[in-house]
């Protein structure tokens, strides 16, 4: 089944801001097997002259899989998830994550296109504060592996 | 704080390569602290039934392991401007204690202004080229 282009543009939004707190990014340095102190001892983050622990470069994406996951649990989309691969993903930073953070989150569908039988959509997410301070946007390009309509 | 000095840098100047193992119970452990369920990354049926050769890691599994040969570098994660990767190829995760290895090379290839540095990455996993036009740009001391 091939992505509605309609949703070319559509927008998702989490629905309450998320807080990044230090016993997440512990979990999820230590899913990265990790050991970085600076992602786990807020004396040593305080050393190095952030207000707490920061997160790990990659841990962004745990935000951009909410707005994604709204989208891919939108059956009009028509993605199925199984047929999903990560093609393409790019970050780009005004400073880390950190503990305490408060975090609004709001993707965009920004292409959808067949290449190849295979259907690529394209998220960017944007990461800012509540208070409104740019922290991280996030391009990821998803491959539907095989749904592309045939070609006349 | 960045412990590598921006003029101690050349082009060409190159990262310790380093090898990172993935094994089944990781994945299901970054699953669980990611959020993302696709069964792709646990479940040899699936993947399977998807064209897929069995279980493979997730992309942003290896993009982390990738990213930790920067911050292993640099010293102070928050340098990293900007991280990008294109994931050319799937890490096979066997399902046996094994598992298997993502080997994570890299190499300055431009110097900016403002004391920024561009980092090629390379990352191959059972011979084959895991990631692809993959760069990372860091701010030294």
């Amino acid at each position: 089944m091939a992505i509605n282009r309609d949703y070319l543009g559509r927008v998702y939004e989490l629905p309450e801001p998320y807080e990044v707190t230090r016993v997440k990014i512990r979990e999820f340095a230590d899913a990265i097997s990790d050991p970085n102190p600076l992602y786990r001892d807020p004396a040593r983050a305080k050393e190095a002259g952030y207000a707490d622990v920061i997160a790990p470069p990659t841990f962004p994406i745990i935000l951009g899989m909410e707005g994604a996951g709204q989208a891919i649990a939108d059956p009009e989309l028509g993605l199925d998830f199984s047929r999903v691969v990560h093609g393409d993903q790019r970050f780009r930073y005004s400073r880390p994550l950190q503990a305490g953070d408060l975090v609004t989150c709001r993707t965009t569908i920004t292409d959808i296109k067949a290449l190849g039988g295979n259907e690529l959509l394209t998220l960017d997410s944007e990461i800012a504060t509540t208070a409104g301070e740019h922290v991280v946007t996030s391009v990821n390009m998803l491959v539907v592996r095989g749904t592309a309509p045939a070609e006349k | 704080m960045t412990t590598v000095r921006y003029a101690d840098v050349e082009v060409g100047t190159e990262l310790p390569e380093q090898t990172y193992p993935v094994r089944r119970a990781d994945l299901v452990r970054y699953a669980g602290a990611s959020g993302d369920f696709n069964p792709i990354h646990w479940s040899d049926r699936v993947a399977r039934e998807v064209g897929l050769p069995g279980v493979i890691a997730h992309g942003m599994f290896t993009m982390a392991q990738a990213g930790r040969l920067i911050t292993d570098w640099v010293g102070d994660p928050g340098a990293v401007v900007e991280y990008g990767v294109r994931f050319s190829a799937p890490v096979v995760v066997p399902d046996d204690e094994q598992g298997t290895e993502i080997v994570v090379g890299g190499t300055v290839t431009k110097k900016l202004d403002d004391n920024q540095v561009v980092v090629a990455i390379t990352a191959r996993s059972a011979g084959a080229k895991v990631l692809a036009r993959s760069t990372a740009v860091v701010r030294l001391a």
